[in-house]
């Protein structure tokens, strides 16, 4: 998280390239290389973003009562069931909210995938690099329709996490 | 018959039990911070991991050993045939009161499933609640749909933590015959934990007497609670009518 996002970039850049061995075996086990390419893009954000999902993640994995997880356990659940029908179900919110703001995080990110994807119509070119392109043209129709688009992404998940945290009824004395 | 000996210590506290239950009905009385909850959740398989592992265990159900720290063997929670109701009653928020009742029916074909939900939650007087979600019950409907829950894979040890004490008491009373009769007649050994001498008292059974993690006294309500009993007598004739 507290890696300049220019300087995470680079050392992906140089990882995921021909120059280590390392970007010589995924390039021969994928069949072209990362860097450059949409997938390296993913392979970035993700890295990238992971920090600003944990944190909710386990927060709400934590929130989760001890009790409930003893009572599924007493009851046979394995730890397969567990998970799938205690532990996820009621860190649902977390688990939205932290799709929402790597998803977010990515959207806006531009080191990274500068440096790593460049700036590669239909492959690498994202609504940020295409922002600021149309700005360094001095085409601000166009940009202000760009902004308003990456508002509106953000506002919509905005309004999904505000949406998922909402409380759903009070218990009943 | 369950056969207990334990010892664990966590901090300064020092849980040291070796005991058999020969009744189908034991009740462990004493005050908060004996032990009971620790003992019960040690009978029922969880903290027996570390960090809170207990110095020596071993447990053991009509002959077949739950717990053995000596040989290594600790059957899981969900493997031991055991349920548990504890005061609190962590029933599922996001299940219905029929899905948290069948959660422990999984190896159940549908519609026997469905039968024994219908008729657990009728043992517990808690048959219109079956469409309702946890946070639309009262604490007292709580207790019920979790005694239902944990009845409903008819288990061969039933462990009760103060399980009925948000019911008033006429309630309490009632579900205490209807639980002693079922388990009576599904043999469930049934280990209840209770701070409150007139529970223990009422159900007339084994009761063990912990205090400060030791057993000091075992044997039939009217002797060990003989003290407890002149003292609730008293206490009622001293009130004014």
């Amino acid at each position: 998280m507290v890696l300049p996002p220019t300087v995470l970039g680079f050392f992906l850049l140089v990882l995921l390239g021909p120059r280590t061995s390392f970007g010589r075996a995924i390039t021969s086990l994928l069949g072209h290389p990362l860097a450059f390419s949409f997938s390296g893009l993913v392979v970035g954000s993700v890295i990238y973003s992971l920090p600003f999902a944990v944190q909710p993640l386990v927060a709400g994995f934590s929130a989760v009562e001890p009790a409930l997880v003893d009572a599924a356990r007493l009851l046979g659940a394995s730890r397969v069931r567990l998970v799938r029908t205690i532990l996820v179900p009621l860190a649902s919110r977390s688990l939205i909210a932290a799709a929402v703001l790597s998803f977010l995080h990515t959207m806006g990110e531009f080191g990274v995938v500068l440096m790593l994807g460049g700036d590669i119509p239909g492959a690498t070119r994202t609504l940020s690099i295409v922002l600021y392109n149309q700005v360094e043209n001095f085409d601000y129709a166009a940009a202000n329709r760009t902004a308003a688009i990456l508002l509106a992404l953000s506002a919509f998940a905005l309004a999904a996490i505000y949406l998922s945290g909402r409380p759903r009824g009070g218990r009943r004395a | 018959m369950l056969e207990i000996a334990l010892d664990a210590r966590r901090g300064s506290f020092h849980l040291h039990v070796e005991c058999r239950f020969t009744s189908d009905w034991t009740v462990i009385f004493g005050p908060s911070g004996a032990g009971k909850s620790t003992l019960l959740r040690f009978l029922a398989g969880l903290d027996l991991s570390a960090p809170s592992r207990p110095q020596q265990a071993r447990i053991a159900l009509d002959g077949h050993l739950l717990t053995d720290t000596s040989s290594g063997l600790s059957l899981k929670p969900g493997h031991r045939q055991t349920s548990m109701v504890a005061q609190q009653s962590a029933l599922f928020p996001h299940l219905s009161v029929a899905a948290n009742v069948a959660y422990g029916l999984h190896d159940v074909d549908r519609s026997s499933r469905q039968s024994r939900v219908a008729e657990m939650l009728d043992l517990v007087d808690a048959a219109s609640l079956i469409d309702r979600r946890p946070r639309d019950l009262s604490g007292g409907e709580a207790q019920r749909v979790a005694l239902a829950r944990a009845l409903a894979p008819k288990p061969r040890l039933l462990l009760l933590d103060e399980p009925l004490s948000a019911l008033d008491g006429a309630a309490s009373d009632a579900l205490l015959v209807r639980l002693q009769s079922w388990a009576t007649e599904h043999r469930a050994q049934t280990v209840l934990a209770t701070h409150d001498a007139t529970d223990a008292l009422a159900t007339g059974a084994e009761v063990a007497l912990l205090h400060e993690g030791r057993l000091t006294a075992i044997g039939p309500a009217a002797e060990v609670l003989a003290n407890e009993r002149t003292r609730l007598a008293q206490r009622l004739s001293l009130e004014p009518n």
